[in-house]
């Protein structure tokens, strides 16, 4: 029922989509996980407690989560061009995706740490471990379950801001949704969007879920 | 100097406003080759004294000596260091669920920057002296309790340390599986002369396996020393409810079962009020019978203030006596009420 020329459009959509999200998390747990792992241990229960690390982390993580994610894009416009040299387009919008994903993904990282049972952790202090074997050796992989199912969870949510990324060129198949179909009024293009939209959440969801539950032990 | 010194030990929190003295002036020494019990209610600031024995909790004042060194004076990679000497178990056991019993026992080794392939072998010979090769494979989610304690002692081990601290490492398990686990305890002291310090709130731990004792309440030891000679002569108030705490449990009710059979053809329970409590009933009643009676519980309680007491009686087989000293009883204004089956 589509023209070739569409379907080709749609499929560049999907590849864009897919590349802005997946390389969005990325950079998103590149930052995020240290910050999650920081917020963490800093914290005044942690195992290296530091107030000052913990509230400067915290209020960051506060404000960047508070503002509107169209803002933020806009905002990191200037950003966005000294990173990859143009304002628009699926790269440009990585960098804001990647930016208001850090903190997000540093407060599911620090939510997925804090379950980790206290004891384990005291049991591996009483044998002298240090406080960065602790966090690579207890901490990240007794909550290896819980991280992933961030993962996948931050992929669903990336997904989505991409998709609002469109409406300021950003490319995708948000871009698409909104040109064809809204400004357009071409509602076939843009169900066929948005049902590829739910599959490519679907797909995330079952396979993160799956992993998570073939990786976990405590059963 | 003893192998574990504790010198005018104090640890406060201090939590908001509000600030808690865990512990107060504890002295302790600990030989080489010692089962050293510390004992005490909940809240008595055993857990803290024993997290102080290895600093995962740094004390107020005072001083925690260990083999001739000072752990206060220590920078945190000595410290770390000296832990590889300090083993600990726990009650909830504290495995890492993610891994496997094998990979669980080479941690500390890993730790220690000891090669993977030769940990595993460690941990293996390991697995053998607490009797769980077989299970090098399975996850500890796949484990009973005593296994997963099992588990954790090995992994104790294997950083061969001199020193091993049990916090509360039987509390969570049934009384079979707590006596095979204190069994092995006290093969690895007897084996390898490892010190080992235990937290417990049951005397029975104490009396099974410990050579000494120290007694906590509030913060405070209020008294220590060989096991034998506290049992046979407690000074302290503490003291003493602990010892008869513990013969509360096995003691009187299997006591009386042998008897019970001579004489089971009926069993009455009487109950005293205050007015009864004046008169010797049961004494004037065998003297007016001339018929002994059984007794087979005796025990009074505190019920809303008022002292009860409460006795369980076995009787003669003649029905006539039987007869007369219920009516004795009866006449005393006390209530019977016939008792089947176990008292």
């Amino acid at each position: 029922m589509f023209s070739a020329e569409v379907i080709q459009m749609l499929i560049k959509g999907i590849g864009e989509t897919l590349y802005m999200t997946l390389v969005s998390t990325l950079f998103g747990y590149l930052f995020g996980l240290p910050m999650g792992i920081l917020l963490t241990i800093s914290d005044r229960e942690g195992i290296k407690p530091n107030v000052i690390l913990y509230k400067i982390l915290d209020i960051f993580a506060n404000i960047v989560r508070s503002v509107p994610f169209l803002i933020l894009l806009i905002v990191l416009i200037p950003l966005a061009r000294f990173i990859v040299g143009k304002s628009y387009g699926s790269s440009a919008t990585i960098v804001s995706l990647a930016a208001a994903a850090i903190p997000y993904i540093a407060r599911m990282v620090e939510s997925s740490l804090r379950e980790v049972d206290a004891g384990v952790i005291e049991a591996a202090r009483s044998m002298g471990a240090s406080t960065f074997t602790i966090v690579t050796k207890v901490m990240l992989v007794e909550a290896r379950t819980s991280l992933i199912v961030g993962v996948t969870i931050s992929l669903g949510t990336i997904l989505g801001y991409s998709a609002m990324a469109g409406t300021l060129g950003g490319g995708g198949l948000g871009d698409i949704a909104i040109r064809y179909g809204y400004y357009r009024y071409e509602a076939g293009i843009m169900a066929v969007t948005v049902i590829l939209l739910i599959l490519l959440v679907q797909i995330f969801q079952t396979v993160g879920m799956k992993l998570s539950v073939h990786l976990d032990k405590r059963k | 100097m003893a192998q574990i010194e504790v010198r005018h030990l104090s640890k406060t929190f201090t939590s908001k406003d509000v600030k808690v003295n865990a512990l107060k002036d504890i002295n302790l020494e600990i030989e080489q080759g010692d089962i050293y019990g510390i004992i005490g209610m909940s809240g008595a600031g055993k857990s803290t004294l024993v997290r102080c024995l290895n600093y995962l909790e740094k004390p107020t004042v005072g001083e925690v000596w260990v083999e001739g060194k000072e752990l206060g004076g220590m920078l945190e990679k000595e410290l770390l260091k000296q832990r590889k000497d300090i083993a600990m178990i726990f009650q909830h056991f504290n495995l890492l669920m993610q891994k496997n019993v094998v990979d669980n026992v080479s941690f500390p080794l890993l730790i220690q920057g000891v090669k993977k392939k030769e940990a595993r072998k460690r941990a293996k010979e390991l697995l053998g002296i607490v009797g769980l090769e077989e299970k090098a494979l399975a996850y500890p989610a796949q484990l009973s309790g005593g296994q997963k304690q099992r588990v954790a002692i090995a992994r104790a081990l294997a950083s061969d340390p001199r020193i091993l601290l049990c916090d509360e490492a039987t509390s969570a398990l049934d009384p079979q599986t707590t006596a095979s686990i204190l069994e092995l305890l006290k093969d690895i002291n007897n084996r390898f002369g490892i010190t080992i310090v235990i937290i417990t709130h049951q005397m029975s731990v104490i009396r099974k396996i410990c050579s000494h004792v120290a007694i906590m309440s509030l913060g405070e030891i209020k008294e220590r020393g060989r096991v034998d000679e506290i049992f046979s002569h407690p000074k302290t108030k503490e003291a003493r409810e602990l010892i008869l705490k513990d013969t509360e449990g096995e003691g009187p009710v299997n006591l009386a079962k042998p008897q019970e059979r001579l004489m089971e053809a009926k069993k009455i329970r009487i109950v005293f009020s205050e007015n009864s409590s004046f008169e010797p009933v049961i004494a004037n009643m065998v003297l007016k019978t001339g018929r002994p009676v059984n007794i087979l519980r005796a025990d009074t309680k505190n019920v809303g203030g008022i002292a009860k007491g409460e006795m369980i009686l076995g009787l003669p087989d003649d029905k006539n006596l039987q007869q007369e000293i219920e009516d004795y009883i009866r006449e005393r204004g006390l209530e019977i009420e016939e008792v089947t089956g176990d008292v």
